[in-house]
């Protein structure tokens, strides 16, 4: 087991040399010349010949990789073009409010949709799963956009209970108003998950609650919600699992829509920014960082299987 | 042969079934799954139910636990009575209470019937926890005392083991162990033993038996198995599409049956005698396999792990239109010697000459040319043609991709469709709309439209009802008779060896500890091990197909 762990902790290095490789490349083997690029249209070539100077770019290509490889190693993710701040810093003032928002989002995702699936599994078509299956097409069609301005219209104009939009920082503010600021972002976010999660416990519940051990179960005069909850969940884990991990990473990555709605300064924001400002160093950091978080949040839903089912053994 | 003989007459009634009818919803429009039932067990005592697949066995035993699927099977009629409990008018929350405590279960598969994801022993200590107000220390007590009754070994480790850990008898054991543990009044046992080796078998009847003696268990015994029926039984009721036919003590039902059913069903019981041996034809053998070994697993990235030595040494000879039946218990490498022939792997080491081909270490594009001469039956028939194809497309897959035109092939098919028994628009039709021996049939009908040499049947009978096996035998054997096949037959069933075979090789761990002609083998067995495979087959000094004892001519 921990000789698997170990094997697949370095076999994240390769994977990350090869991402790393797709970055580097993607500014140096664009069309045209990546200072002109960067520079714009408007330039001078007294401005397009320091920033070649500042970015190495006159150098052979190999010298170039590996003087970046070296500083990435280093922790260095390069200098924004913009600000002139170093893109580890903007990463990290930017990091902690997405990552509070996205286990936030899959705390209530779960904590709503796990419940709803094996309600509906255990009350098969019956109006209980007809309503939860309903209000999956929905979360799954309605835009991200449409259900935050809707939350917002109903929840912070009309019943003025919440914010319209903010941040507060648990750690600075504390939790209760990092709460009453970041639910409806969050709620916003989790309905999507919500449908999904659902669907699959429903799917992988109702095939659980067809197997010989769950009549077992119910010929020992186990309790019917021990049944469900103990027998049943824990055997239908694993594809539950898999669903909430790929959803928390495609959290991190993917929040730009909700971040730009509520107005929170997260890494969704910095990434629109980026792009739009065509800031290369930290495009080229944001996409190291995502595909760092979605090996390691793979590695965590592998080893979790093994937490939930003993027959999975590495 | 000794029967039970026992009188129940003064013994306290546990369990009674009255008129009891179960139907589909009244949407369905169906005749009733169950038709006024009636039945009566005291304490103490063994009543089989018998019966074909669908008779409706299984639909009596949940009726009685409750378990009827929800919204699919209702009681519609009827009384069932435990002690003076009447089990029809308990809330669910009473019947939850009554379950285990009072009338427990065992089922057919040990494999799929435990949580997998569960410690054997919580499972069984569960029951106690729904059930009683005991400590915790007192559970554990409770648990490795009723562990140690169903003469589990090492206790303590299978305790903390999961299902996956323990073998297809143990886990049976675990089973037994949980249905009983609070001692209930009746224990209903649905097939309990049939998806275990003879020699487990055995095992856990005496088990069952033991431990009814000890506790004065009433028993419910839910079989197909004439032969456990005739070893366990006091009383005998039989079953058939819904209806209980007859009931009888069991020396009076097996000696004098009264109803034709009743009587077909036990001369389709296949006797150990082995079949009237046949001239074996001259010419060179069609199969030969020479020294086969088969070694799984081993290798290891790092680290040389040692495999798993599936087939040993393995060494015999078919030739045109005999049977060979390789016998064996689970794990006894019968399996892997039939996947070997068939080139579905690769053996390890030695020759399986086909004709006149060495095929043993071909390469896959080397055997496309040989692989119509090999065909194989699988043992489960619903799982093994493709549901969503027809009859039809599932047949002339084969020849049609060794270049027979489709027309051609459609033709063929349905003249083997009428050889099989089915009628010849069967081609049109799916899979699931077909029972388990047709099923079987259309399997069959599928490998002899490659007009192979050898045809290598895994278990082909095993899942089948008893008159539906002694059909497929038949269909087998007229087509060995009418096309010159040579048959593998793999079973772990001396029964249906004995009917089938021309020559027998008994395999145990991989190794062939005996062979020779059916007659001498079975007859006359020298091996210890087929003399205990032998002495454990149920029922084996009757002569069910007579209704008398063996030799008692």
């Amino acid at each position: 087991m921990l000789g698997y762990i170990l094997r697949r902790i370095l076999a994240i290095i390769p994977v990350m040399l090869i991402v790393a490789i797709f970055v580097f490349l993607l500014l140096r083997l664009t069309p045209g010349d990546p200072a002109a690029i960067i520079a714009g249209d408007m330039a001078t070539p007294e401005q397009l010949e320091r920033i070649r100077e500042a970015m190495g770019l006159n150098k052979p290509l190999l010298t170039q990789f590996f003087t970046w490889m070296g500083s990435l190693l280093q922790g260095d993710l390069g200098t924004s073009l913009i600000s002139g701040t170093p893109v580890t810093t903007m990463i990290g003032q930017r990091i902690f409010p997405t990552i509070n928002m996205a286990l936030l989002t899959i705390v209530i995702a779960v904590a709503i949709a796990v419940p709803m699936g094996v309600l509906a599994a255990w009350r098969h078509r019956s109006w209980v799963d007809y309503a939860v299956m309903s209000f999956s097409v929905l979360g799954f069609s309605v835009p991200v956009f449409v259900i935050g301005y809707l939350f917002i219209l109903v929840f912070s104009i009309s019943l003025g209970w919440l914010p319209v939009q903010g941040y507060a920082s648990p750690t600075e503010k504390g939790f209760a108003e990092f709460l009453y600021r970041a639910i409806l972002p969050s709620l916003t976010l989790a309905t999507i998950y919500v449908a999904l999660i659902a669907r699959m416990t429903r799917a992988s519940m109702l095939e659980v609650l067809g197997e010989d051990y769950i009549r077992t179960a119910r010929a020992k005069g186990v309790k019917e919600s021990r049944v469900l909850f103990r027998h049943a969940l824990r055997n239908a884990a694993v594809p539950i699992l898999t669903v909430i991990g790929t959803g928390f990473a495609l959290l991190i990555s993917g929040v730009v829509v909700t971040e730009s709605v509520f107005n929170i300064p997260g890494i969704g924001r910095l990434t629109v920014d980026a792009i739009l400002a065509r800031d290369y160093p930290v495009i080229q950091a944001m996409i190291l960082i995502t595909s760092a978080t979605y090996v390691v949040v793979n590695l965590i839903i592998d080893i979790s299987y093994t937490v939930f089912d003993p027959r999975i053994r590495y | 042969m000794l029967f039970k003989s026992r009188n129940f007459d003064d013994a306290k009634t546990v369990l009674t079934v009255s008129d009891l009818t179960v139907s589909l919803p009244p949407a369905a429009k169906a005749p009733p799954v169950l038709n006024r039932i009636s039945l009566t067990i005291r304490q103490g005592e063994t009543v089989c139910l018998v019966g074909e697949s669908g008779s409706g066995k299984s639909v009596t035993s949940l009726a009685i636990m409750g378990l009827l699927p929800k919204d699919a099977l209702f009681v519609t009629g009827g009384k069932i009575t435990l002690s003076d409990t009447d089990l029809l008018q308990q809330s669910p929350s009473a019947m939850q209470d009554i379950r285990a405590r009072r009338v427990a279960m065992i089922f057919q598969e040990p494999m799929t019937a435990l949580n997998p994801v569960m410690r054997v022993g919580d499972q069984i200590e569960e029951v106690l926890e729904s059930h009683t107000s005991l400590s915790a220390d007192e559970r554990r007590a409770r648990v490795i005392d009723i562990m140690e009754q169903v003469h589990l070994p090492d206790v303590e480790r299978i305790h903390r083991s999961y299902p996956h850990q323990l073998s297809g008898g143990q886990r049976q054991r675990i089973m037994i162990a949980m249905a009983l543990v609070l001692e209930p009044e009746l224990l209903i046992a649905d097939e309990p033993t049939t998806a275990l080796d003879v020699t487990t078998q055995q095992q856990i009847l005496s088990l069952i038996a033991e431990l009814q003696e000890k506790h004065g268990t009433a028993v419910l015994f839910i079989t197909h198995d004439m032969g456990v029926v005739a070893e366990i039984a006091d009383t005998v009721y039989v079953m058939k599409s819904g209806d209980l036919v007859e009931h009888a003590p069991i020396e009076t039902l097996l000696r004098a049956p009264k109803q034709d059913y009743t009587q077909n069903l036990l001369r389709a019981v296949p006797s150990l005698i082995p079949r009237a041996p046949r001239t074996a034809p001259g010419g060179d053998p069609v199969l030969k396999v020479d020294n086969l070994d088969m070694i799984y697993g081993g290798g290891g990235f790092f680290v040389k792990r040692p495999g798993t030595h599936a087939a040993k040494d393995v060494t015999f000879t078919v030739a045109r239109g005999r049977t060979l039946g390789i016998v064996g218990e689970s794990g006894s490498g019968k399996s892997t010697v039939a996947r070997c022939i068939m080139r579905l792997i690769a053996p390890t080491a030695g020759s399986i000459r086909l004709r006149d081909t060495d095929i043993a270490h071909l390469s896959r594009a080397q055997l496309k040319p040989h692989r119509q001469h090999l065909q194989v039956v699988f043992q489960d028939p619903f799982r093994s043609l493709n549901p969503r194809w027809t009859v039809g497309r599932s047949l002339i897959e084969g020849p049609v991709n060794y270049g027979t035109p489709p027309a051609q092939a459609m033709a063929r098919a349905a003249e083997l469709m009428e050889i099989v028994g089915l009628p010849r628009d069967s081609l049109d039709r799916y899979p699931h709309q077909f029972s388990g021996g047709q099923r079987q049939r259309i399997a069959i009908a599928r490998a002899v439209m490659m007009q192979p040499d050898v045809l290598v049947a895994d278990e082909a009978v095993s899942a089948l009802d008893v008159s539906v096996q002694a059909q497929v035998l038949d269909l087998l054997n007229d087509l060995q008779e009418s096309l010159g096949i040579t048959i593998v037959f793999i079973t772990h069933d001396l029964r249906v060896a004995a009917q089938i075979c021309d020559d027998v090789l008994v395999m145990q761990r991989g190794i062939v500890v005996e062979q020779g002609p059916a007659a001498a083998v079975l007859a006359n067995p020298q091996h210890e091990y087929t003399k205990s495979l032998i002495e454990a087959a149920p029922g084996r000094a009757w002569d069910f197909a007579n209704f008398r004892e063996l030799g008692a001519a």
